[in-house]
């Protein structure tokens, strides 16, 4: 059950999901992966240490690189979307919860 | 962090119940049901029409960052203040069928709330396909940026 959270705390992050797309197709290294982003090199390291801790992500030695693969059996897991959607309804619901109690005050 | 909404979605069914608990009197929240500029807030989305009455329907637009308009629309069956919505919701231009919205709003405290959403589905192969549109949409989003940095570097 803990697992399955952290399974989806991976996937909530924008750059956690544009690496695990970016990886659909090939298996790639850290300094590859992090080529692709704006952001400091050590930021996608914590990314890539994230989805690998939480198995979205497995890593292989070849020689002295290491190589960033999908999981497929993890990604499968993440089928169980209803994460994604309750998320939505939530972020939804708690803009609503701050504009009235804004609403409450200025009456 | 506390998890206020709920989604209750059983396996082979073809409905979803949501529901929150907000801390807010019950009038407020059923407020922000009503009002075309407060709906306009929160939900994200342009109120073209609403008419919050039995018979009455409502017309919504969103706007994605690419400018592409997406409009939404229902007809309402039930309007009863502070303690229900029933209504039909549709996603125009999809393939999607309409879906059945029951919406009820309790009081809980003088100063809490809850709203509890039933929505139905035409199959069950519908609904499961709804669950997964925001994840999907996120994968977009997420590829898009990627796209754009890749542009960048070009």
């Amino acid at each position: 059950m803990n697992l399955r959270r952290d399974v989806f705390q991976a996937i909530a992050d924008p750059t956690r999901r544009a690496i695990l797309l970016l990886l659909a197709t090939q298996t790639m290294t850290a300094g590859a992966i992090a080529s692709n982003f704006d952001t400091a090199r050590p930021t996608v390291s914590k990314h890539l240490h994230i989805l690998t801790e939480c198995e979205l992500l497995k890593q292989e030695q070849n020689g002295r690189e290491i190589h960033y693969h999908i999981n497929a059996k993890k990604m499968k897991e993440v089928a169980d979307f209803i994460e994604s959607f309750r998320e939505m309804w939530d972020d939804r619901f708690n803009k609503l919860e701050d504009i009235m109690k804004n609403y409450k005050t200025k009456d | 962090m506390e998890r206020k909404t709920k989604i209750n979605a059983e396996d082979g069914k073809q409905e979803i119940l949501i529901t929150r608990e907000f801390e807010l009197p019950l009038e407020l929240l059923f407020k922000a049901y009503v009002e075309p500029d407060i709906v306009e807030q929160w939900m994200g989305t342009k109120v073209l029409k609403l008419e919050n009455k039995p018979h009455g329907s409502y017309q919504f637009e969103t706007t994605d960052p690419k400018g592409n308009k997406h409009g939404f629309n229902g007809v309402i069956h039930e309007f009863v203040p502070n303690q229900k919505i029933t209504r039909t919701f549709e996603m125009e231009n999809t393939p999607f069928a309409v879906q059945l919205e029951f919406l009820a709003f309790e009081e809980l405290t003088a100063d809490s709330s809850k709203l509890s959403m039933q929505i139905i589905y035409k199959s069950v192969a519908l609904r499961d396909q709804m669950l997964q549109l925001p994840f999907a949409q996120g994968i977009n989003m997420a590829h898009n940026r990627l796209q754009d940095i890749f542009n960048q570097l070009k």
